[in-house]
């Protein structure tokens, strides 16, 4: 049976059950990663073009060996060449891609609904990989991933989000992807940093006291500052922001022993997070998670190219 | 050359008229309206089971001429305006150049005499070159018929400045007329602040935007005496704000568009519909249901369009890049006739002078009456004619229409200007006012 979707693009759409079908196939792709020679043949042949519009690193990076584990031919579009630079519309580079006969578009945007737009003009295969101040769906996948498989379970599990939630769409689809798998949300920032509709996003409670709620918290996520992306200044100093909201080494007391950090890079140290906490053996789940972006973007590949959870190990 | 019109409904407000009778006219006025008349000689139209009203006034169209005839030109916009049942628009003037001076305004003028399908309004900038800095040569607009100021598309971001031309204004019989957005607030905000700028991922454009400075240029009404007619008003608060100074007497004015009483924010699906991108946006069902309680309740003034054509190309990009503004010419009386009238919310007395009289009234225009001796400026609508609104509705060289695809009750059929017909049957004529 092929699964439910042909796109990745609004994380909402999909239910409990096709989310844990993604984890758990992604779960299974963890053996192709521990073989000395990392590689199947599972999507020999399909064409993968990576439309990279803006700066990205890890993510495409993420992308680009998750598809050469799986044999798939890929083109990475985008950067300085990109046809934008020099006046093309978006409509006519996604039509020229796909005189190209491609399989899959894997597109990340500054503007928001970019996706939506190429899913609707290309007819091709589409995952977001981050557009605007909108979603990131696969970042939301392996945040799941990793609690997963700490936790087990999602039910009833307190999670925390703190920082720049007003112009994450890392929360613009983690938040809405938490409350899909039954866990309990807190939206933490200062007002400054939080957007007009919290709850709308999935947020159960909202907060700018973080030892108010950082008892409760099983997995306290923390997001990145984003310096280049904050018009005015919503905070008086790096220093007073890490005083207020950073998870410091002193706040380590209130947590509860077995609450794990997650964060999805690149650390701002002495920001967001103390060194203390983003190496903690215990908590610190952050090199877990940039795993579990390839296990994700393997099973999203896999997933949305027409293979079944049953066909994996063929 | 005599016309005669026969058999139509004819509303009037402004004499009392509702009733079915014939029109004459002759050299551009109405002659004589009365049951049976006669004529020797002319053209006679049988307009059984139409409405016949003064000509419909659209006081906020952008016209796009001169600088952006790749959107819109005089003959292309007029021409809509002719074919949704209108005999006269006010063009705003942030073209390129910017109507700030004399000769543009006798530019448009003259351009509209030569190519205009309707009769066109010209309103000059309160600002050089729509900067908010220093006053625009509003004597001199004045003196060459100017009688509306504005610096639509933008706010006048300085109290100072705003004050400074309400103050220039208040000596011609004149109105300003404010875009109202406090851009301190607004930034690049894409469309309204709250459930949609989060659902979507996009900047907030706040309410508190717009009504500030709304708040703001009431108290310099209050402080200067210079009318005041509030732009393409769209919040519950800032209609509120309208109702108290009227209250207290000052003379404030406001219009409402169709868009923003008949779509709000929830119609910006996941799509990101750029045609539902408007300046100021969409906002909440409650802020529409505010809109027509003040059309209803006389707090709003005029219905007017904002009508804002762009090309194509334009408009078929990422949602944040694509320019604010939707048309509306074409589908405005169709949509009124429709949510409004047939709803039974208002009367069509009502909508006579929302869309009529009150246009006129504000922007210093002779009024129009089914009367003897009026301009023979008429617009006739099929009030009962059922059709969905599609792309080969729209006489618009753009086709950035928010209400593409909607079922309306009503369209206009014939409409007169000068005792000239600029429609008949649906099909605009040649062109020359």
């Amino acid at each position: 049976m092929g699964f439910a979707h042909k796109h990745l693009i609004d994380i909402k759409e999909y239910s409990k059950d096709d989310i844990m079908l993604m984890l758990e196939t992604a779960s299974k792709f963890k053996e192709v990663n521990e073989r000395k020679i990392k590689q199947v043949p599972t999507l020999k042949g399909a064409t993968i073009v990576n439309m990279f519009n803006e700066p990205s690193t890890r993510t495409r990076s993420s992308f680009e060996i998750a598809e050469k584990r799986l044999s798939a031919n890929s083109l990475n579009f985008g950067g300085s060449s990109t046809s934008t630079v020099k006046g093309e519309s978006l409509s006519d580079t996604v039509e020229t891609l796909c005189a190209y006969k491609i399989d899959m578009i894997i597109v990340r945007d500054k503007h928001a609904g970019v996706p939506r737009k190429i899913a609707d003009l290309s007819g091709v295969h589409v995952i977001d990989a981050g557009d605007g101040k909108h979603q990131h769906p696969t970042q939301a996948l392996l945040d799941l991933y990793s609690i997963w498989e700490e936790k087990g379970s999602f039910d009833g599990l307190n999670v925390g989000i703190v920082g720049d939630i007003a112009h994450s769409r890392v929360c613009g689809s983690l938040l809405p992807a938490l409350k899909i798998m039954g866990a309990n949300t807190v939206a933490i920032a200062p007002p400054t940093l939080l957007p007009a509709r919290p709850d709308v996003l999935g947020a159960d409670e909202v907060t700018s006291d973080i030892d108010g709620v950082l008892p409760d918290l099983d997995v306290v996520y923390m997001l990145r500052v984003q310096r280049e992306r904050l018009e005015g200044a919503p905070f008086p100093s790096l220093r007073e922001y890490n005083e207020l909201f950073g998870l410091t080494r002193k706040r380590d007391s209130l947590m509860k022993p077995d609450a794990i950090v997650c964060h999805p890079g690149p650390i701002n140290r002495g920001v967001e997070l103390d060194s203390f906490m983003a190496d903690h053996p215990e908590r610190s789940v952050i090199l877990d998670q940039v795993y579990a972006g390839i296990l994700v973007r393997m099973a999203a590949l896999y997933l949305l190219l027409g293979g079944s959870n049953d066909g994996i190990d063929a | 050359m005599a016309l005669m019109l026969k058999g139509a409904r004819l509303i009037d407000p402004q004499v009392g008229l509702d009733e079915v009778a014939d029109i004459l006219i002759r050299d551009g006025k109405i002659v004589e309206i009365g049951h049976d008349l006669k004529m020797e000689k002319g053209q006679t139209r049988d307009l059984s089971g139409k409405i016949i009203t003064p000509g419909l006034v659209d006081m906020h169209v952008h016209l796009r001429e001169p600088g952006y005839e790749q959107k819109e030109d005089i003959e292309s916009g007029t021409r809509a305006a002719a074919h949704g049942g209108f005999t006269a628009v006010c063009a705003m003037p942030n073209t390129d150049p910017v109507i700030d001076d004399a000769v543009g305004v006798e530019y448009i003028k003259a351009r509209a005499k030569e190519v205009g399908h309707s009769r066109v309004i010209v309103s000059g900038a309160c600002t050089k070159d729509l900067k908010g800095e220093i006053l625009s040569d509003m004597g001199f607009m004045y003196e060459h018929g100017v009688r509306a100021f504005t610096d639509d598309g933008h706010g006048v971001q300085d109290a100072g400045m705003m004050r400074r031309v309400m103050d220039y204004a208040s000596q011609f019989d004149c109105v300003v007329m404010p875009h109202c957005q406090d851009d301190s607030l607004v930034g690049e905000g894409q469309v309204n602040e709250g459930e949609c700028s989060t659902r979507l991922g996009m900047l907030g454009w706040p309410a508190e935007g717009e009504e500030l400075e709304i708040a703001r240029d009431i108290a310099l009404c209050r402080l200067t005496g210079c009318p005041l007619h509030i732009q393409h008003i769209t919040t519950a608060r800032g209609l509120q704000m309208v109702r108290d100074a009227k209250a207290e007497g000052l003379p404030v004015t406001c219009e409402v568009t169709p868009h923003h009483m008949f779509l709000t924010e929830d119609d910006i699906d996941d799509t990101y519909p750029t045609s539902l991108k408007v300046n100021p946006p969409l906002r909440t069902p409650d802020d529409a249901v505010a809109l027509v309680e003040g059309v209803k309740d006389g707090t709003v003034d005029a219905i007017v369009t904002d009508h804002a054509p762009h090309t194509d190309w334009e408009k078929d990009r990422e949602f944040e890049l694509a320019p604010f503004g939707m048309i509306g010419l074409d589908s405005s009386l169709a949509a009124v006739l429709t949510n409004l009238v047939h709803t039974d919310i208002i009367s069509y007395d009502r909508m006579v002078e929302v869309m009529a009289v009150n246009p006129r009234a504000i922007l210093r225009q002779e009024p129009v009456k089914l009367e003897a001796g009026s301009t023979a400026d008429l617009t006739v609508f099929d009030p009962d004619a059922e059709w969905t609104f599609e792309i080969s509705d729209i006489r618009s060289k753009a086709t950035n229409a928010g209400f593409l695809g909607h079922s309306f009750k009503g369209k206009a059929t014939d409409v007169y200007v000068g005792g000239y017909a600029t429609m008949e049957d649906g099909v605009v004529c040649e062109p020359g006012i």
